[in-house]
């Protein structure tokens, strides 16, 4: 025989036996996809950010499919947009979806913040706050080594002049930075809220002062100002009561410190 | 008997360790080494195929290829039969382990025609080792792997903390690293020999 042929033959017996080895096992073996479940895993962003409170957007799907979880607005990233595609899939009537953003809780830039002492260890704010609380004299402000620019799947996180800055317009809400920042001062706001307290510092006046020229002093002329009974000063801190709080900015306007403001969500980007 | 299986086991783990010393599957050592876990995913699969491959492709050569004067085909013929071999087996793993499917997952794919896999199972043909011998080997050069990204993963995760300059940041440092990593190796080589003696 020619040995040409013959080797043309060998191998591509052997290619037809895999081939049929491969078909036999994916007849017999299939694994039966439920239709319902890939149509949510479709609609899902998959930025498998975790926000919805499961693992990823797998699994997400799968609670959602097999009944386990009813709840069709857990997706924050994918907004009002893919919590109607949800609904529409599994049959049931859209709610909508409380938008949020990351909002840092700290104004202590380079300029305005005390530092305490040089640090010059590992540059991660988990690492800081372990010696000493960090190198600034607030123990309660943002570390500025940007662990929470780190984990933030959208990259919308960058430390400016030492305080975690958030572009909103990139914030998906999922809230991955708010849960790895040591000092907890990134907390999740709903959208529809625009004032904060961009401060985390709990210090008497005098002490806060001292440490951060941008620190709440607890002088509670907000809450004079406020005329919806809306925000308070608890621990030397102002603290606005969301649910309460009209944005009506008179706040922002009276604070001596300027560490009430008016967050900018105007280019919010949606799904 | 064993005296020779140990000394091909230390051999293919330290000495002729597939990534450091042959240079084999640098394309996972790189990429998949970022995290410590996910390197170990990817060894234990790798160790896996490379049994597995090792035990086809090993009467493939002996009673298909060699009586029939068919040796140059060896590449061709193995990589078609690893490949869908590894199919083979992702099927079977979704079917009845779906569990240990969803952790190999991503990397059974990723080394259907992995160099290493197909490095291993012609290597043991070309040392002359029987059956036995090569799947000792292939063992000793999955774990080799596994050691490697291991570690290899360690000085990476270590290599995040640090600061360095500009022009070195990213695979600059990642080579140079594997490189370090590699020469440490070499200090193996002379000493399985002495270890059984």
């Amino acid at each position: 025989m020619n040995p040409v042929l013959f080797a043309i033959c060998i191998v591509t017996g052997v290619g037809i036996l895999c081939a049929v080895m491969l078909v036999v096992a994916s007849k017999f073996m299939a694994v039966s996809v439920d239709q319902k479940e890939s149509d949510l895993r479709e609609a899902l962003p998959g930025v498998n950010c975790g926000a919805c409170g499961y693992s990823g957007c797998d699994e997400y799907a799968k609670a959602l499919a097999n009944g386990e979880c009813q709840k069709t607005n857990l997706c924050i990233p994918g907004s009002d947009g893919v919590a109607r595609q949800l609904a529409n899939v599994l049959g049931v009537s859209a709610e909508d979806v409380i938008e949020q953003v990351a909002v840092v809780r700290c104004n202590g830039s380079c300029e305005v913040a005390k530092i305490k002492a040089e640090y010059d260890g590992i540059p991660s704010c988990a690492a800081a706050k372990q010696l000493y609380g960090g190198q600034y004299a607030c123990q309660y402000g943002c570390l500025g080594f940007g662990d929470c620019a780190v984990v933030c799947p959208q990259d919308a996180i960058c430390v400016q002049d030492g305080v975690a800055r958030i572009n909103t317009s990139k914030c998906i809400g999922c809230g991955l930075c708010a849960e790895q920042c040591p000092n907890g001062v990134i907390f999740l706001l709903a959208d529809v809220h625009t004032v904060t307290v961009a401060c985390s510092n709990q210090e008497k006046g005098g002490v806060a002062r001292k440490q951060c020229a941008a620190a709440c002093i607890g002088c509670k002329k907000c809450e004079k100002a406020c005329p919806n009974d809306a925000i308070h000063v608890i621990d030397n801190l102002a603290r606005i009561d969301y649910e309460k709080c009209t944005a009506c900015g008179k706040c922002v306007g009276e604070c001596p410190v300027h560490c009430i403001r008016h967050e900018d969500l105007s280019g919010y980007y949606r799904f | 008997m064993l005296k020779s299986l140990a000394i091909i086991l230390m051999t293919s783990v330290l000495v002729n360790n597939y990534v450091l010393s042959k240079f084999l599957g640098i394309c996972p050592f790189l990429g998949v080494s970022k995290k410590v876990d996910q390197a170990t995913g990817m060894g234990i699969a790798v160790t896996f195929v490379m049994l597995l491959a090792t035990a086809v492709t090993y009467p493939i050569q002996t009673f298909l290829l060699t009586p029939f004067g068919l040796e140059y085909l060896q590449t061709i013929v193995f990589i078609l039969v690893i490949a869908s071999l590894v199919q083979l087996v992702e099927i079977v793993l979704k079917r009845y382990l779906p569990a240990l499917s969803r952790s190999l997952g991503v990397y059974l794919p990723l080394i259907t025609t992995n160099c290493a896999v197909l490095g291993v199972t012609i290597n043991n043909v070309t040392d002359g080792y029987n059956f036995v011998e090569s799947m000792v080997s292939s063992l000793g050069c999955g774990l080799g792997f596994l050691l490697a990204m291991v570690l290899f993963a360690g000085v990476r995760e270590k290599m995040e903390n640090c600061n360095p300059p500009k022009a070195f940041r990213g695979l600059p440092l990642t080579l140079t690293a594997a490189a370090i990593v590699s020469l440490s190796f070499m200090g193996f080589a002379g000493i399985v020999d002495n270890l059984f003696a």
